[in-house]
């Protein structure tokens, strides 16, 4: 006789024990060290994979129907934005530029992060790490879609916008945070975690995705503003990931202790120059202000980070070794990098400016002890330089950092008026450095950082011209070649927003009737 | 004592949410960031189920949160009723 059983519908507890842990079976025919090789040659010992938490529980039906979810409402808007001519609705057409700089930036760092999440996926031996690194490579592949589905509206208006992977792949800024991911990608499963997940997820994103997204909501940019907090709506899972995966570390044995904090030292620091440009973005080029970086920074970093440190230092875990210099840059280093982006103004693919005189006001006002003193008298002269058609551009290129591959314009710690060079010298070279937190990572990891693909070196060498392209002819011009080389095109994405296509063009769009918008 | 925090998106999905999370803990503080919602609390913070399905007259599933969620921070701990944050310190 056939009785239906009446079950009880599964807590959530139990579904996840049953649909994530339930799924995993020790392997008989090969031994599992075999089937699982990469989660050891790091040092970290794990001496029991059950007690990996999960907090949020997620199993992969959940997921899947409210990652759908995300999915639909964030369609709808960027269909809504297109159909309206969302465009024209932003502040300025400076604001775009911040656009360009995240396309080509951070876009492609999400399919990285998809691939290298979908590697360690695979390689963990405990499933709790594997399924939750296997949900973050599907949001990290969202994410990349989602931004570039977005975003390929602006690029049908304005310049810049054509080819973020070739350029990310190429162009001498975006090395910066290209090689941060490829230093992540070369490290075993755990430090790969660490840097990603803890460092960059759960201890720095906040300052990309909050504060600047708010910023992108004040300036009129629906389109963006929904991808960013769409794709935000996965990155508590990823900060939980991240926190949870250092608590397992630091929990299953007090040898791993010293290990992790080696590589929240060097992760804290490499992610916090990574940051620079964000800082850059955030305090110059958005039209609108909402936060400065600096307050950002004291808001999500200080007083949560203090939180944080109180709260690991019972397993032993100090603050990051660069804190202190970080928290102190948080007065310099958005200056320190727009200047160098508008001195570079040629050799990017977005277009800067002097700030106006309000903005230049908001400034002082932001960063009482250090804009007017340092940093104002160059934005007066280069204005007063422009104004006599002498618009400054740096003709030479730039020595870059071996580690963080940023050039060399960071400041020593107490003294802002003086640059920073540290040097290590390596099997009958000399590397150089922005700092002693950069150096100190190459001297722990030499052989790992001489093998730098520094843009800077690479143009010299001549490694950055397309394929035919022969230096020796007559009239050969190098910068010229590696523009092309970079698929710049010279003239319309780079130079001075004064005077641009892009400023032309909005105005005229403004100006006219929405009709007269050409694609 | 440390402050958690929870942010979400500042959209009619949230505000049950918010409501409930301000009902539950009388330390809870909201500010509105544009587009956001933050809410800091000392120490610990606690999203009840009941409080959310009492304010709109329906069942009420918490994972629903992920859809509107933008950052948190403290450690987390969740189940069919209840999410909850802290710090242990
Ligand atoms: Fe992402
Ligand atoms: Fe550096």
């Amino acid at each position: 006789m056939d009785t239906p059983v009446l079950k009880k519908k599964l807590g959530l507890k139990e579904r996840y024990a049953a649909m994530t842990r339930g799924l995993h079976w020790d392997t008989t025919y090969q031994p599992m060290d075999k089937v699982f090789p990469y989660d050891k040659y790091e040092g970290i010992k794990i001496h029991d994979w059950d007690k990996w938490e999960d907090p949020f529980r997620l199993t992969m039906d959940a997921y899947w129907k409210y990652q759908g979810e995300k999915e639909k409402k964030l369609y709808a808007v960027i269909d809504a934005f297109a159909q309206n001519n969302g465009q024209l609705g932003v502040t300025d057409a400076r604001y775009i530029n911040a656009l360009k700089v995240f396309l080509t930036g951070v876009t492609p760092l999400e399919y990285n992060a998809h691939r290298l999440f979908a590697h360690v996926g695979r390689q963990f031996t405990g499933t709790g790490a594997r399924v939750a690194c296997q949900m973050q490579s599907i949001d990290e592949l969202r994410h990349y879609q989602t931004e570039t589905h977005a975003l390929s509206h602006y690029n049908k208006y304005f310049n810049g916008m054509h080819s973020p992977k070739h350029m990310n792949d190429r162009v001498w800024y975006l090395s910066v945070p290209k090689s941060y991911f490829e230093d992540a990608c070369t490290s075993g499963p755990f430090e790969f975690l660490t840097a990603v997940s803890f460092s960059f997820e759960y201890l720095l994103t906040n300052l990309l995705f909050v504060p600047f997204m708010s910023g992108a909501a004040h300036n009129g940019d629906m389109s963006t503003v929904t991808f960013g907090f769409s794709a935000q709506s996965d990155e508590s899972r990823h900060m939980t990931l991240g926190i949870e995966c250092l608590k397992f570390m630091l929990e299953q044995d007090p040898d791993n202790v010293p290990i992790v904090q080696g590589w929240i030292d060097k992760w804290f620091w490499r992610g916090y120059r990574l940051l620079s440009i964000v800082a850059m973005m955030q305090d110059y080029m958005l039209p609108k202000r909402v936060m400065s970086w600096r307050e950002g920074w004291e808001m999500y970093i200080e007083q949560n980070g203090e939180s944080l440190f109180r709260d690991l230092a019972r397993y032993g875990i100090r603050k990051p070794k660069g804190w202190v210099q970080a928290c102190e840059g948080k007065n310099h280093i958005s200056h320190q990098t727009y200047a160098v982006f508008y001195s570079y103004g040629a050799a990017a693919a977005f277009h800067t400016w002097v700030p106006e005189e309000e903005e230049m006001a908001w400034l002082s006002e932001k960063y009482p002890e250090t804009f007017e003193k340092y940093y104002l008298p160059r934005w007066n002269y280069w204005r007063e330089q422009a104004k006599n058609g002498n618009r400054f551009y740096q003709k030479t290129l730039p020595m870059l950092c071996q580690t963080c591959q940023i050039p060399m314009i960071f400041t020593e710690p107490g003294d802002a008026t003086k640059i920073a060079y540290r040097e290590s010298d390596y099997q009958g070279d000399k590397y150089h450095f922005c700092s002693d937190h950069c150096k100190e990572i190459f001297d722990n990891e030499p052989e790992k950082y001489v093998q730098a693909w520094l843009p800077v070196h690479q143009i010299y060498q001549g490694n950055c011209f397309k394929p035919g392209v022969d230096p020796t002819k007559e009239g050969f011009d190098p910068l010229l070649a590696v523009f092309d080389y970079y698929n710049f095109k010279v003239g319309r994405d780079n130079l001075d927003f004064e005077g641009s296509e892009d400023q032309k063009n909005f105005a005229a769009w403004r100006g006219d009737s929405v009709q007269g918008a050409k694609k | 004592m440390s402050n958690v925090f929870i942010v979400f998106q500042d959209n009619d999905d949230s505000r049950p949410i918010i409501e409930a999370i301000l009902a539950d803990n009388a330390q809870a503080q909201a500010t509105y960031p544009t587009g956001l919602v933050k809410i800091d609390a000392p120490g610990s913070l606690v999203v009840r189920r009941e409080t959310i399905e009492e304010l709109i007259g329906r069942p009420f599933d918490l994972q629903q949160i992920h859809v509107n969620l933008v950052t948190i921070s403290g450690h987390i701990d969740e189940d069919d009723d209840q999410l909850s944050l802290k710090w242990n310190n």
